[in-house]
This record gives structure tokens, C-alpha cells and sequence, in this order.
């Protein structure tokens, strides 16, 4: 549901990366999505196609790296997926439990092209 | 040819970095803040209201009350108790962010302020990715909601300091296993405090109110002002 402003941070985030690299345009934007942070790709993707029109941004690929959630269990070291629903440790049962990843909600690198590559116009 | 640029940022870091200054702001005038976040209806005005209502004398409260709609309903009952209230219009958007609150917190005289309350946008999944600048963040989950919701929205009781279940008066009339609750809230977030109220009776109060209390920071009072 936040989409857009997740989008807009992204948008930020690569058009002031590009000027400081002395960029005309951005052509790929690598994220890494962790699978518990509630962001929906498409959602992002429809957004971007809007709000990135004027900008350096504009036409620029979105990767989406999408992270499972593991969790590990404090007692007794069992590590494991996140399937669907929150469970406790399938090997002893404990709800001591530490989210490794799956909180992910970053922007990795950009491809960026400058002025004198950009025959494109 | 195209050229590789690493960034490697959080795509919230410009929110997070107002946060911070959000924080800073209310250390540097002793000012505890919370951020209050539920779904609409589990009771947050009324939480904050009931909350309002007993702190004890001396001790100042101002409200920030963010709504996606343009209207004052929540900041004028506040405002009723006495209460500094600042409305927020968020223009239909899901939830507070820390350059929304930065704005609220400019109309508070934090001077005169022991505790700051954030009242967010209803909803139990956005504003868990927008730190505001708060100390505490706050949940308030309600007996009719259902015992699933842990389960279903993971991401809002992470990071979270403090849980309150209200409505505890209506248990007798519904299916909500509290076990089952607790147990998706412990997988979460095992440190988190939680405390069981009713608005309508006022039972469990006094544990929540001895946890605020705890909190708020020592601070020369102009308590006649």
C-alpha cells in the first residue's frame, strides 16, 4: 500500500546517484526486496512508470531481488525458510526465534549513462 | 557503455535520516515520544484519551493526530481534555512519515512538553516502515480484530516496544485465543512488553501507565504555566 513512497525514495535515490556521478540517464535500478517487507513489485513497477517520466530516471529497468524470509532458532540452532504462515521451530518447537532476512528493502546499485555514451539522445 | 554505481542504501534512508533529527529534537527538550499505530478502530484515540486522563499532574502531553481524510474529528476530542492537538491531513496517504511528524512537532512548543503522542493513519501495515523519530513504538491491537492478525501482519509488530490489547472486556463474547495471539506476537518480537486493557472499564491501565511513567525523562517543570 506504501508503493508510492517507496517508489518516490527510489526515484530519489538513483536521480541524485546519477548527478553526482555525472549521469544524463539511468538505465537499470538494482533492489533487493526482503520477502517480510510488505512491498509488492508490480505495485513499484506501476508507480515507477509514472513518476520517473521527465527525470534521468525515466525508462530505466527495475531488477527486483526478492529475499525469503529465514529465520534461526536460539535453542537449538535450527535454521529455516519461512514458508507461509509464522511457525514455531519445526525442529523443537520453540518460538525463540531471530529473523536473519526477509526485512530487506534496499536499493543495491545503478546503471548509469553518461553524456558523451548517450547516443540515444 | 554503461556504467556500474554502487549505492547499497535503504530505500527509506532520507525518511530514516529525518527520523533522527525527529529524535534529536525531542531529546534536546526531555520530551518522550510515541508512536501509537493500530488498525482503524482497535481504539487508539481512546487509548490516548483514557491515557491522557491519568497522567499525573505536572506532567505535559501534546498529540499529533495523523488522518488520511481532511478532518479534525480525533484532534478536536483531544483538544477537549485540554491536550495541545496538532491535525495532520496525510491527502489520502496509508501512513505518517517522519517529515509529516517534523512538521507536527514544529507546531508543539516541546518546551512545555513531557510526552509527544502520535496518533498515525489506521492501518496495520505501511506505518510499519516509516520510523517517525518516536522512542516507542506502539501497537494497539483489540480483541475483535481476531487472534490471526500476527500472523497475517507480521511486519507491524516488529520493531515494536510495546503492545496493547484493548477491548479485553468484549473476550467473553468472542473467539479470540490469546495464546495463539501471543505466541505470533512472541515469534516476532520476543522482548516486546505487552499489556491487556479495556477503555470501557479502565482495567490493566495502571500497568501501561507505570511503563510511560517509567519512561519520560526528568525535566524542570513550569508547572505553573
Amino acid at each position: 500500500m506504501h508503493e508510492l513512497a517507496v517508489t518516490e525514495s527510489i526515484l530519489e535515490l538513483a536521480n541524485q546517484a546519477a548527478s553526482e556521478n555525472g549521469a544524463s540517464r539511468v538505465t537499470e535500478i538494482f533492489l533487493t526486496i526482503g520477502q517480510l517487507s510488505s512491498i509488492v513489485a508490480d505495485s513499484v513497477q506501476f508507480y515507477w512508470d509514472h513518476i520517473s517520466k521527465g527525470t534521468p530516471s525515466e525508462g530505466a529497468i527495475l531488477h527486483f531481488e526478492r529475499v525469503p524470509a529465514r529465520l534461526h532458532c536460539k535453542d537449538c540452532g535450527e535454521s529455516y525458510q519461512l514458508s507461509e504462515e509464522l511457525l514455531p521451530c519445526p525442529a523443537c518447537g520453540s518460538i525463540a526465534l531471530e529473523i536473519i532476512s526477509g526485512e530487506e528493502l534496499q536499493i543495491d546499485h545503478i546503471e548509469i549513462m553518461k553524456e558523451k555514451d548517450d547516443t540515444t539522445g | 557503455m554503461t556504467q556500474r554505481v554502487e549505492i547499497v542504501r535503504k530505500i527509506l534512508d532520507a525518511n530514516e535520516r529525518i527520523a533522527a533529527a525527529n529524535r534529536a529534537l525531542l531529546d534536546e527538550n526531555k520530551v518522550f515520544g510515541v508512536n501509537m499505530m493500530s488498525a482503524p478502530g482497535a481504539g487508539k484515540t481512546s487509548v490516548i484519551m483514557e491515557t491522557l486522563r491519568r497522567l499525573p499532574h505536572g506532567v505535559r502531553a501534546g498529540v499529533i493526530e495523523g488522518d488520511t481524510a481532511p478532518v479534525t474529528i480525533d484532534a478536536d476530542k483531544i483538544s477537549a481534555l485540554g491536550t495541545p492537538a496538532v491535525q495532520i491531513n496525510t491527502s489520502g496517504s496509508c501512513h505518517l512519515d517522519a517529515v509529516m511528524v517534523e512538521l507536527g512537532l514544529q507546531k508543539l512548543d516541546l518546551k512545555l512538553l513531557n510526552l509527544a503522542v502520535i496518533e498515525n493513519v489506521g492501518n496495520l501495515i505501511c506505518p510499519a516502515s516509516f520510523d517517525l523519530g518516536t522512542h516507542a513504538n506502539i501497537v494497539i491491537a483489540s480483541i475483535p480484530e481476531g487472534d490471526d492478525k500476527p500472523y497475517k501482519y507480521p511486519n507491524i509488530y516488529r520493531g515494536l516496544d510495546v503492545l496493547i490489547i484493548n477491548k479485553i472486556d468484549l473476550l467473553p463474547y468472542i473467539d479470540f485465543r490469546m495464546d495463539y495471539f501471543t505466541r505470533g506476537i512472541q515469534i516476532l518480537n520476543p522482548d516486546i512488553k505487552i499489556f491487556t486493557v479495556s477503555c470501557k472499564s479502565g482495567e490493566g491501565f495502571e500497568g501501561w501507565m507505570s511503563w510511560l511513567m517509567s519512561k519520560i525523562p526528568a525535566k524542570d517543570q513550569l508547572k505553573d504555566l
